[in-house]
């Protein structure tokens, strides 16, 4: 489905869940990200009105300035455009338990009305209906980045209830439990979906529907939702994607795929350069 | 240090029931190596990577692994890992014992077995269903300020497999690029074998990349390519078209295992692997 906005323009509800988070990004935020949409909307932020942001990828590439977006965590082009290059436990220990990251970045398959996400199981956990990927570098991204940003698609299988595993913290069960527990970061400060944008309620912390795109309705919204769901008083219409913002984005799509397709070509061939050339060039 | 072929190397120092890890965080993933296992049929292993990938989706299809201690386990930028995921569901081909952690756990974990602390300590798991479903991760007081702590045991493999650029004469490994917990695996492990892209005079190192002096290094062998079809900086990216293939392949047990069969157990070494998978192409 695409919509027209009034800068006669075509655009995609993903693309407009990836400008919405893009836009959220300040400048000179440290912001710690993983592949997929927050990888997109990190880049795109990046590379329009926030060039001073400095990006952190889970592998150990600080401040890097990926060209294409990477395919993968290991991808060199993190490493090659960094400002440095650290080690794994380097990362999580110094950087995201030391409080030094702004905005932690994530996606989930599951999202309940606390902000607490599910990547791990479908159904039970020794019985599960589906197994999904699990945890990687997210509960403590979830634990130690100032805030975070969970972007993810919202319908009434992700949106649920009740959680089938909790993987990372939101805020548990709302009203303080997060700060009780001595958990430092401020926890998820906005959701962001394909039809609108959610912020925790303050006292309760319930996530609540504050603003939503063009021609998507509270009520679609609601019943995309598996709990009833709370709305602000006043919804805010976020802006459609500029042209600018759009062409910038698809561009960044674009390179990325014609350098990816690129990829799978040189490195089938097992012609290969020299330790020295190899040197010179990476 | 010994100096052999793959084929000897993981004859000589992988055996049945051991706990093994083939690190490489995305990049440098020993692939070769992991074949070589796989076709030398090793069995009931306890595999250790903190994202399995490929390589594991491999070994656990073919039998190999008893148990699996990871951290995400999905094919990178792709999506599922469908043989961990049909064994974890459904026990094919037989079950898998999970030990399952975050990455911060796992990395910890590793730090703690190379310095060989008992434990490793971490800020983390708090509110997380983790601890519920791995009795590994507890908490500790802090000594001195009685605030709790989360601990995991150190991770200490029987032997920790890497890939790396290159070896010089000597045996010192120089390792470029995304360096993950490779050091740190490698040092926490029994028995440590390298697999290099190319056996060089001199390494000429910057003076801190990461270099494993040559006497904890149990074992090389020099394998060109040998971490395709993912990245090797400075010698090969990721064959992408390979991982998105992947996704179909081990969708399906029959076609996973016909292509087990023909590319790897039917293929001596990693150059005829490769011819196989040309010819297949």
């Amino acid at each position: 489905m695409s919509v027209q906005s009034s800068s006669v323009t075509t655009y995609t509800p993903d693309e407009m869940m990836t400008i919405a988070a893009a836009r959220l990004i300040r400048p000179g935020c440290v912001c710690f990200v993983g592949i997929g949409v927050p990888s997109a909307a990190a880049n795109l932020a990046r590379l329009t009105h926030a060039a001073d942001m400095v990006l952190i990828y889970e592998s150990g590439g600080i401040g890097t300035h990926p060209s294409v977006l990477p395919l993968s965590i290991g991808d060199g082009e993190l490493a090659e455009t960094a400002i440095a290059v650290v080690s794994l436990p380097e990362i999580f220990s110094c950087w995201l338990q030391a409080g030094r990251i702004d905005v932690g970045f994530l996606g989930a398959a599951q999202i309940d009305r606390f902000g607490n996400l599910n990547t791990t199981v479908i159904g039970g956990y020794r019985k599960p209906k589906t197994r999904l990927p699990g945890a990687g570098g997210a509960p403590e991204i979830a634990h130690h980045a100032k805030q975070i940003f969970v972007v993810l698609k919202q319908s009434p299988r992700s949106f649920v209830a009740k959680l089938d595993f909790c993987t990372s913290a939101g805020f548990l069960n709302g009203h303080g439990e997060r700060a009780r527990r001595a958990i430092p970061g401020a926890g998820p400060q906005v959701v962001i979906t394909d039809l609108g944008v959610l912020k925790p309620a303050t006292g309760s912390q319930e996530l609540t529907l504050v603003a939503r795109y063009e021609d998507v309705s509270v009520d679609r919204i609601r019943a995309a939702t598996g709990w009833p769901l709370a709305v602000a008083d006043t919804i805010d219409l976020v802006a459609a994607p500029t042209t600018d913002e759009l062409r910038i984005l698809r561009n960044l799509h674009k390179r990325t795929e014609i350098a990816h397709a690129g990829d799978a070509r040189r490195s089938r061939k097992t012609s290969r350069p020299s330790l020295e050339q190899a040197r010179s060039t990476a | 240090m010994h100096l052999g072929s793959l084929q000897e190397v993981i004859d000589q120092y992988i055996h049945d029931g051991q706990s093994v890890a083939l690190e490489g965080f995305t990049h440098l993933i020993p692939f070769a190596a992991g074949h070589e296992i796989l076709r030398q049929k090793k069995r009931d292993l306890h595999l250790i990577r903190m994202t399995p990938d490929l390589i594991y989706d491999q070994l656990i299809g073919a039998g190999c692994a008893r148990a699996l201690t990871f951290s995400w386990g999905g094919n990178p930028g792709v999506g599922s890992l469908h043989r961990l995921r049909d064994a974890v569901e459904n026990d094919w081909p037989r079950p898998l014992s999970i030990y399952e952690h975050s990455h911060a756990g796992m990395a910890a974990a590793y730090t703690a077995g190379a310095a060989r602390l008992p434990f490793g300590i971490l800020r983390g798991y708090v509110g997380t269903d983790l601890s519920g479903v791995n009795p590994q991760i507890r908490e500790v007081r802090c000594p001195y300020t009685n605030a709790a702590i989360a601990t995991v045991p150190a991770i200490n493999p029987d032997v920790t497999v890497l890939h790396a650029q290159a070896a010089d004469r000597q045996g010192n490994i120089l390792i470029r690029g995304i360096v993950g917990a490779q050091k740190e695996a490698a040092l926490a492990a029994s028995t440590l074998i390298v697999t290099v892209e190319e056996i060089v005079e001199s390494l000429a190192a910057p003076m801190n990349a990461i270099v494993l002096p040559h006497w904890v290094v149990t074992a090389i062998a020099e394998v060109p390519t040998g971490a395709y079809p993912s990245y090797a900086h400075g010698y090969y990216a990721r064959d992408n078209a390979f991982y998105l293939a992947w996704d179909e392949i081990a969708r399906d047990r029959e076609r996973f295992t016909e292509w087990i069969t023909r590319h790897v157990l039917c293929s001596r070494d990693h150059a005829e692997f490769l011819d196989s998978l040309a010819e297949a192409a």
